[in-house]
């Protein structure tokens, strides 16, 4: 069981709570997690800024990084009026990356992220944001996102024809790189895991061996850290710059 | 990838194995739950956390451009009283000056009165005392004119035994005397 890189991905009912429509609806190891997720970002964002100290401790230091960092982020791509947007973004952002990081915790933890029905959702959400505010901020003048200016009229109907398939494959490469991104770290990290496990079994000779996969293993972790904290970052400030279409079309 | 399904046990009963992540029998309940959470969290994060935070930021901000406001307002007031004092100063060393000046333009002009007077009064004193040496001359040259004619009378009677006339004597010395 150890050595199997997929067991990590299984989605375990905790307790069932009935069935809609031929789906089952249970409690299950993702659910925990993306509740350990809110409970965490509300003692970060809401428990340590309770004392609205003029002079931040850690905690509060923390939260308000957070904040200035995606404040930052929607100003640098979506502008000022990006600023609407605020809280879907920081929501966005710092779920993300809870989900990445308290994927990382080792023995239990679960990846909500590796799973492309989270991650499809979110990019929907965020696709279809940008659809409805879009045209209820702009109404037909959104369409000009289609429609580059300064092209020349015989090359227009195909550059309108990519410009729209790009639009609409947005929401698959949003979903997928965060998803595959994580999917592969942790088959990455189980694999070279393994390894070392299987190379202990064969005595002294096979724990010189082990060497190379542990210290595999200790690296991929610390980039797997990293790639946990990067494809937030990407994940929000796509989200960003999608928004910013919808702010501003027309290009 | 094949053999990883060798040695599974059957996951919490769903039917044939599939790759986890693809498993559609799961969808429903990650999407029941993705909502309640990414609700949640919006909400909390929209209505409390983020405006506490910005509050947060925004009480600093306001009390650091206080605080600097503050300290620009207590500097414009030092070098203002800085400015002051040095204007004061220059005033008193002005009118010191101006003081110091015409106090020497007073002692000046009463010492030159002095002077002209106390020239005045010496170049008098000088004038009567010209006065009288030459008074004094005078009245020694008629003295010495005097004896000069009793003395040419004498020498003259004395050489050639007749005394000559006062009258020629008197022309003779007078003679002499411009000579």
């Amino acid at each position: 069981m150890a050595a199997d890189p997929i067991h990590q991905f299984q989605i375990n009912n905790l307790f069932p709570l009935g069935t809609v429509g031929g789906q089952e609806i249970a409690f299950t190891n993702s659910a925990l997690f993306m509740g350990i997720s809110v409970v965490g970002i509300v003692l970060l964002m809401i428990t340590a800024t309770a004392g609205r100290s003029l002079v931040p401790g850690r905690a509060q230091s923390l939260a308000e990084l957070s904040y200035e960092f995606v404040a930052d982020m929607i100003k640098s791509t979506a502008g000022t009026e990006g600023m609407r947007f605020f809280p879907f973004v920081f929501t966005i952002f710092m779920f993300v990356l809870f989900l990445n990081v308290l994927g990382m915790l080792p023995l239990a933890g679960f990846a909500v992220t590796s799973h492309i029905i989270v991650t499809a959702a979110l990019a929907l959400l965020v696709f279809f944001t940008v659809i409805i505010y879009g045209l209820a901020h702009n109404g037909l003048r959104f369409f000009k996102l289609f429609v580059p200016s300064g092209i020349p009229i015989y090359i227009l109907p195909l550059i309108v024809f990519i410009e729209i398939m790009s639009f609409l494959s947005r929401p698959i490469s949003h979903s997928v790189r965060l998803f595959a991104n994580v999917l592969a770290g942790h088959i990455t990290l189980k694999v070279f895991a393994g390894f070392v496990v299987m190379l202990g079994a064969f005595g002294v000779g096979g724990w010189l061996g082990a060497i190379l996969p542990l210290g595999m293993t200790v690296a991929l972790t610390a980039l797997e850290l990293l790639v946990a904290f990067l494809q937030a970052y990407v994940f929000a400030i796509l989200t960003c710059i999608y928004l910013n279409d919808a702010i501003h079309p027309g290009h | 990838m094949a053999e990883t399904n060798s040695h599974t046990e059957v996951p919490g009963g769903h039917g044939p194995k599939t790759f986890p992540p693809f498993d559609k029998q799961t969808f429903g309940s990650q999407l029941v739950w993705l909502v309640i959470a990414f609700v949640a969290l919006y909400v909390l994060m929209s209505k409390i956390a983020l405006p506490r935070v910005g509050s947060i930021l925004q009480a600093r901000r306001d009390r650091i451009a206080g605080d600097l406001a503050e300290a620009q307002r207590h500097k414009d007031e030092s070098e203002a009283a800085m400015a002051a004092y040095e204007k004061a100063l220059a005033d008193a060393r002005g009118r010191a000056q101006a003081i110091a000046a015409e106090t020497r333009d007073k002692l000046m002009g009463e010492a030159e009165t002095n002077r002209k007077a106390l020239e005045a009064k010496l170049n008098t004193q000088l004038a009567e005392a010209e006065k009288t040496i030459a008074g004094t001359k005078a009245s020694a040259m008629n003295n010495v004119r005097g004896v000069a004619a009793d003395a040419t009378g004498a020498i003259v009677e004395r050489l050639i035994g007749s005394l000559p006339s006062e009258q020629a004597v008197t022309q003779a010395v007078e003679r002499a005397l411009k000579g």
